[in-house]
């Protein structure tokens, strides 16, 4: 195994959650596409912690930091798409227009 | 290294068997026309992330994945589906009806992220050789060392956000109560 298919897999599946990013319109939905994204990222770190292959595995260390912070940011943002749904009966982000100008 | 050669090692085939799951699966993630089917495709994705995690000698990591994200992240999805009375069933507009920009401006980032590995990969070599650590398990105890030794203000770090998200959640989720319905907890 070589160190780029690898970094390749890792942008195919970064510019998937993009995509899904900008085309969802439902809240969880969009949610759902950071986590491919976070998913991607953490692929990188693997693979470039087995390219360096550090004594320390600096790499494995970032990743479990952003696999911790990405449950920290899944809790954080459904209490928020919970309480917008109370609040507008809807889970849709093109109508939380509130603070648009 | 030809994609002939590439090809012949084993272990390749075994990371095909991951990754083209994996990326299918990540397609429906963002195409799906039912959430909950969304969801259980993230899993099938980050499974196949775990799988691959274990290719690359990066076992702890792996487990960790699947615990966290299967075990909690998922089910923490489902949960917020239901209570979110998120449509579950066939639905037509979970995504925008212009999806074009969407799609090229992934794109983008596809074209930008293929060119700068193409790019770095010529300038660094030694991006197409074997991967060292492959076929060697990282002992999970250097993890444990690293976490409180060198990184051991970043970990409590993370561990203060965990507890922020903690309260942040249920304050956020709580319903308030009425003044009468505050009366009547106190009763009961």
């Amino acid at each position: 195994m070589i160190l780029s298919q690898f970094l390749v897999l890792g942008a195919l599946l970064f510019s998937i959650g993009v995509y899904g990013l900008l085309s969802r319109r439902n809240a969880v939905t969009v949610l759902l596409a950071v986590e491919l994204m976070l998913a991607a990222v953490n692929i990188n770190l693997i693979a470039f912690e087995a390219f360096w292959n550090t004594a320390a595995a600096h790499g494995q260390i970032f990743a479990i930091f952003v696999i911790t912070i990405a449950a920290a940011e899944v809790g954080i943002g459904l209490a928020i798409i919970l309480l917008v749904f109370r609040n507008r009966a809807s889970g849709n982000i093109d109508q939380l227009d509130l603070m648009r100008w | 290294m030809t994609f002939s050669e590439w090809i012949a090692e084993p272990v390749n085939w075994a990371f095909l068997a991951m990754a083209i799951p994996m990326v299918l699966a990540a397609l429906r993630v963002v195409t799906s026309r039912n959430v909950v089917h969304a969801a259980l495709f993230l899993v099938l994705a980050l499974a196949a992330s775990a799988g691959l995690f274990i290719l690359l000698s990066a076992e702890f990591v792996a487990w960790v994945l699947v615990l966290v994200y299967i075990g909690a992240v998922v089910v923490l999805f489902l949960f917020g589906i239901m209570i979110t009375r998120a449509p579950i069933g066939r639905e037509t507009n979970l995504s925008h009806n212009t999806r074009w920009p969407a799609a090229a401006a992934a794109l983008g980032v596809f074209a930008v992220t293929f060119w700068l590995i193409n790019a770095v990969t010529e300038q660094m070599g030694g991006f197409g050789d074997p991967l060292p650590a492959v076929g060697r398990a990282t002992a999970t105890g250097i993890l444990g060392e690293g976490f409180i030794n060198r990184y051991l203000i970043p970990f409590e770090a993370v561990g203060f956000v965990l507890l922020a998200a903690l309260i942040g959640g249920i304050t956020l989720a709580r319903k308030d109560l009425t003044p009468a319905e505050e009366e009547e907890g106190a009763r009961v």
